[in-house]
């Protein structure tokens, strides 16, 4: 990462911050703390950071809050840090416009990797989106329209072709329910969170070698999908 | 019977009466002749007095009546502010109860014990008030005139000619600490009248120079002192029997008064009082219950129950017997009691009819054998009245007719057997239509028929015919025998019909007591039995009735349920609570809050009250019944020993509860504490051993330690996670969030998070590729997975299978994780579901909540968990989840196009 990458962590607990200010410089990056949620969208104007690390227990506004004025007037990616027991919290985020999460407690390394696809999904959209996917043995070409795994080309119903290329486009980062029901059904479909599931155990059978243990289209459950990257 | 020394029995009693009062409060009375003797001055110079010595004295209620001395000792004192009591448009200043008992002195003055209370607060008389203020321990300094005593009300109405409506049981005056008696000389009495210094009461403006005569002060002011003598002499015996002075003790005395539904039972009852006084005896009030009781007016009925509550504010017992004829019942009643004396009014019926019918005091005379009878007058020509006129009101018009149409058809049969049969036998066709009548008509219609059935008889059947007139006069005394006969048969059939309903009415009683007891004793839980005694006491006192029942802090609440409905005037919210607390009754029908609509009985089992019965029935008259009243009292109390049994019964499963959760506490304490401490005395050790400056460690060494702290806090994550969902489970704070899941993609989720624990083991997931969506939990089904699959990788050896399948059936989907371990014990197959189970050493230790955790969140889904031992070795854990219901339908994408890549 180059040296010029900035993180505003917007977290009240000190040690959490300690931490990430030992940690996360010694990979590379320039931390901007903030102790509530005014005073981390005052620095995040103020800095406009290329990722927000944002705890939803904030004491002041409610960490929903916060995504939502932030997504007002930057696609800067955000990365949510909730305690367990917070499922419900967690996708509202998402839902606001949170690009990712993580439950605490969590290793720098995880941390890092989550930080990493949000940051190459940014640097992805100015290009446009890329016309070939490829993870291990999985490669979709979104120009010609062509899944291939393992080498073998694989027919897949619109649907499932269009659920795949959400995935694609979003890859590396969890997909809310809402998202993907959203993208490929349409907004009035976004509560029959079942389509999403036969469609997603069809897509499965489709392209995972075991589909009970599947290794691309990962259930992040209680939240999405994600489409792993590595 | 001579006692040399005292009964230990009745020293016990009385010095556990004294321990209970010791606890109340002391009451001192001024006490007076009549009215203008100083009682209040004094009152107040002793409240100065106490003043003086630092006691905490308030005024509760003094009348100066304007008297400047009197007024000047009030001032220095605090008063408490009166309650304002909104009465029939005047607003009118009362003692206040509550402000008092709030404010709570030592020493309270209360002036005018004898006082009625405005309607609406909570006792009739002042007295009561003054009681309540006792029993919180508060002192109270009264003042009452001994015209105002109950039992000497009678005798001063004799002396003065005016009866004084406000009275004070002499009870109070006994439980006083300390009588004063103030005492003025009745010329300086009336020296101060004439100079206008002595306040008149209105009850004896009227007659005022009557009541003032000097005769008349005279007497009452004998009255008071004999009254206050007679105190001193009561203590002087309670001395010597304390102390056991020998001393020749009279025998045990026992009076008996009986009364009845005359106007005199009052005074019957105030003699007897006296008498009793006098003999130190104790007495008992009876009251005999007649078949034709049971038809008298309700003013009567009033006049009993307020003459049977007399007695027992008297000091009496009060019984109700229940027969036929008044001298035996009484009798009998009195030889088992060993009655010695019986009190009973003078007859006051006409000569004559003693004569035919005789007389209760007749009867009693003649076979009391050796007790006493005393015989005491009695206000004469008011009682009958009452009762003819209510005999005339019981039989219907419509009986007279139907009277007279049963000796119409007698004479139609008779008129048939009139060629053939001789007169005689027509007399007995009358009769048996006179039988007839008197059985099913009553009284009334009978008398009618046997008259009818003479003239008749005379019209019809005796020459010559179609006439009145007689010619042989030998018909007279046919008709008068005739008559008579006919009037004692009609007599005696009438009292069967009364007896028989006597008999049902207690039949009745009996079925009810049954059918309420047997309900009671096959049902448990108070608020079930709270209900059935509502029921029951419903079906007798037609109207409302309520149950409150008592919870832990004393607090009494209305039980409501399906059936039960009970109008609770805002007004009378307190008395509920109020009863519970004193165990005493309250509302209609009795001394307490008489305006309220319904009648308030303490449930009293044998260690306390333990709730309240409120009883509003539609008739009002009902409860004043001695009777019912009675009827009342038994069922309250059946219900009032069937709750506390339910309580105590309760209690016990209770107290069983509590200590097996005590034991459970102490398990997850001493479990939690161990399972905790462990990693965290890792980390500490660890980050200690990095933070030492001075070590040289090497640097393999110091990313070791590293990677314990890391991989200890992960435990005590997991360890956290594991009691916060047993915690979240046990307060049943699940919430399902329930959608359309298959199976197979939350096992999927499950192996890609347990990656790492499970890289030594070979995980083998067969589904059938029809596996239905269910609808559940999705985050708390992963969680049972993980801890069932964490469970297995745990136990089976490694490098061995762990194999996970899930099938379908109608009804269920059931999942199962199978291993290669060592198995589940023999006859734990259950038990390792429960908290803190640990099988055996595993290889890494758990607190032993997973496997509960996972039953608490199966069942939460409806389903169910169980284990069991695998053939061929190792355990198989299956759940299965209901499929309540199908899958909601899907679009059909069949009719789009097929291919999306071509």
């Amino acid at each position: 990462m180059s040296q010029d990458v900035t993180i505003l962590l917007i977290e009240d607990e000190p040690e959490i911050r300690r931490f990430l200010r030992t940690s996360l410089p010694a990979h590379g990056f320039r931390l901007y703390e903030a102790t509530t949620g005014q005073a981390g969208l005052t620095e995040a104007k103020a800095r406009n950071p290329d990722l927000i690390l944002l705890d939803l227990g904030l004491p002041d506004l409610d960490g929903t809050e916060v995504i939502r004025l932030v997504r007002e007037w930057t696609s800067t990616p955000i990365i949510v840090l909730s305690a367990r027991d917070q499922e419900q919290t967690k996708v509202e985020a998402l839902d606001k416009g949170a690009d990712d999460y993580i439950t605490k407690p969590f290793g720098v390394h995880e941390l890092l990797a989550r930080m990493r696809t949000a940051l190459r999904h940014v640097a992805r959209v100015p290009d446009a989106v890329e016309s070939v996917f490829s993870v291990e043995g999985l490669r979709v070409d979104l120009g010609r329209r062509q899944v291939f795994v393992a080498g073998e080309e694989i027919h897949l119903t619109p649907i499932e072709y269009k659920l795949l290329t959400v995935l694609v486009r979003h890859a590396g980062k969890v997909l809310t329910h809402r998202q993907l029901l959203k993208e490929v059904w349409g907004p009035l479909h976004v509560e029959e969170s079942h389509y999403l599931r036969v469609y997603m155990r069809q897509l499965r059978n489709k392209v995972e070698a075991n589909p009970a243990h599947p290794r691309y289209l990962v259930t992040e459950l209680g939240v999405g999908y994600r489409l792993k990257t590595e | 019977m001579n006692l040399q020394r005292p009964d230990p029995d009745a020293l016990l009693t009385r010095v556990q009466a004294e321990e209970a009062r010791r606890s109340e409060g002391k009451l001192k009375i001024f006490f007076g002749a009549n009215p203008g003797v100083g009682k209040t001055y004094a009152m107040l110079e002793a409240a100065h007095e106490q003043r003086r010595d630092g006691v905490d004295v308030i005024i509760g209620v003094v009348e100066t009546h304007g008297r400047v001395e009197t007024e000047a000792l009030v001032s220095g004192l605090e008063v408490l502010p009166r309650r304002a009591v909104e009465y029939r448009g005047t607003v009118l200043q009362e003692f206040d109860l509550d402000g008092a008992l709030a404010r709570h002195p030592t020493v309270i003055l209360i002036d005018e014990l004898a006082h009625t209370n405005a309607p609406g607060l909570r006792h009739e008389k002042r007295w009561q008030d003054v009681q309540e203020l006792l029993k919180a321990g508060i002192h109270v300094y009264t003042t009452v005139n001994v015209q105002h005593l109950e039992s000497l009300n009678d005798v001063v109405a004799q002396i003065t000619g005016v009866r004084v409506r406000e009275t004070v049981p002499d009870s109070m005056l006994e439980r006083a600490d300390d009588v004063e008696l103030i005492d003025l000389p009745p010329d300086d009495l009336l020296q101060r009248l004439k100079d206008g210094k002595v306040y008149v009461p209105e009850q004896i403006q009227h007659a005022i120079k009557n009541f003032f005569a000097k005769g008349n002060l005279i007497a009452l002011r004998e009255l008071a002192l004999r009254r206050t003598a007679e105190r001193v002499d009561q203590q002087m015996e309670v001395y010597r029997r304390d102390h056991a002075v020998v001393r020749t003790w009279p025998a045990a005395e026992t009076i008996m008064v009986c009364i009845n539904m005359k106007p005199r039972g009052l005074r019957l009852i105030r003699a007897a009082r006296q008498m009793a006084a006098g003999l130190h005896a104790k007495w008992i009030a009876v009251y005999v219950q007649i078949p034709r009781h049971l038809r008298s007016p309700q003013a009567d009925r009033d006049r009993l129950v307020q003459a049977m509550r007399l007695a027992e504010q008297l000091g009496a017992e009060t019984v109700t017997l229940a027969g036929e004829h008044v001298a035996q019942e009484l009798l009998s009643y009195a030889r088992g009691r060993n009655v010695t004396k019986i009190i009973v009014g003078k007859p006051v019926r006409p000569w004559w009819k003693e004569w035919i019918f005789g007389s209760t005091v007749s009867d009693l005379v003649h076979k009391s054998g050796d007790i006493d009878i005393y015989v005491i007058t009695g206000e004469a020509g008011e009682g009958t009245p009452l009762v003819r006129r209510d005999l005339r009101r019981t039989s219907r018009a419509a009986d007279y007719a139907y009277a007279s149409l049963g000796i119409a058809g007698a004479t139609a049969i008779a008129w048939l057997m009139f060629p053939y049969f001789a007169p005689a036998n027509m007399i007995m066709m009358y009769l048996i239509a006179i039988i007839v009548v008197a059985i099913r008509l009553g009284r009334g219609p009978s008398v009618l028929a046997s008259i009818l059935s003479v003239a008749m008889f005379d019209f019809f059947f005796v020459p010559p015919y179609f006439s009145f007139t007689i010619s042989d006069i030998q018909y007279v005394l046919t008709f008068s025998v005739m008559l008579v006969v006919a009037l004692v048969i009609s007599n005696l059939a009438v009292r069967i019909r009364e007896q028989a309903e006597l008999a049902r009415s207690r039949e009745k009683r009996t079925a009810v007591l049954y059918a309420m007891s047997r309900d009671l004793a096959i049902h448990l839980g108070t608020e079930m039995l709270a209900c059935l005694a509502t029921k029951h006491l419903r079906e007798v006192f037609d109207g409302q009735v309520a149950i409150f029942l008592a919870d832990a802090e004393r607090r009494v609440r209305l039980q409501l349920g399906e059936q039960l409905y009970f109008e609770l005037d805002p007004k009378e919210s307190g008395v509920a609570q109020w009863v519970f607390d004193h165990t005493e009754r309250a509302g209609l029908g009795t001394d307490t809050l008489p305006g309220s609509s319904a009648l308030y009985l303490p449930l009293v089992g044998s260690t306390g009250a333990v709730g309240v019965v409120a009883v509003r029935p539609k008739d009002a008259g009902l409860l004043l019944d001695p009777e019912q009243l009675h009827l009342l009292e038994s069922l309250v109390n059946q219900v009032a020993l069937a709750i506390e049994r339910t309580r105590l019964s309760e209690e016990a499963q209770q107290a069983h509860v509590r200590v097996e959760t005590e034991r459970m506490r102490n398990a997850i304490l001493s479990s939690v504490s161990h399972d905790l401490r462990t990693p965290l005395a890792t980390i500490t050790g660890a980050a200690s051993s990095l933070l030492d400056e001075e070590s040289r460690m090497k640097a393999a060494d110091r990313l070791e330690l590293c990677r314990s702290i890391y991989r200890e806090a992960d435990r005590l994550d997991r360890l956290l996670k594991n009691l916060l969902d047993m915690m979240r489970i046990e307060a049943g704070a699940v919430h399902l969030n329930k959608e359309w899941h298959p199976v197979d993609e939350i096992v999927g989720a499950v192996l890609a998070r347990l990656e790492v624990p499970l890289r030594d083991h070979i995980v083998n997931a067969t589904f059938p590729a029809d596996l239905p969506m269910v609808q559940i939990d999705g985050v708390l089904m992963e969680q049972v997975l993980i801890n069932l699959i964490e469970n297995a990788a745990k136990y089976a050896p490694l490098g061995s299978a762990i194999d996970l399948f899930a099938s379908a059936g109608d009804r269920e989907i059931v999942v199962e994780v199978a291993d290669r371990g060592p198995g589940i014990p023999a006859g734990e197959e259950n038990r390792i579901f429960d908290k803190f189970y640990r099988a055996q050493p595993a290889r890494e230790g758990g607190v032993g909540l997973g496997l509960t955790i996972c039953r608490g969140i199966v069942e939460a889904h409806g389903g169910r968990i169980w284990a069991e031992n695998r053939t061929g070795g190792g355990a198989v854990f299956r759940f299965a989840i209901p499929r309540q219901k199908e899958p909601p339908p899907m679009a059909d994408e069949q009719a789009e196009t097929k291919h999306a890549s071509s």
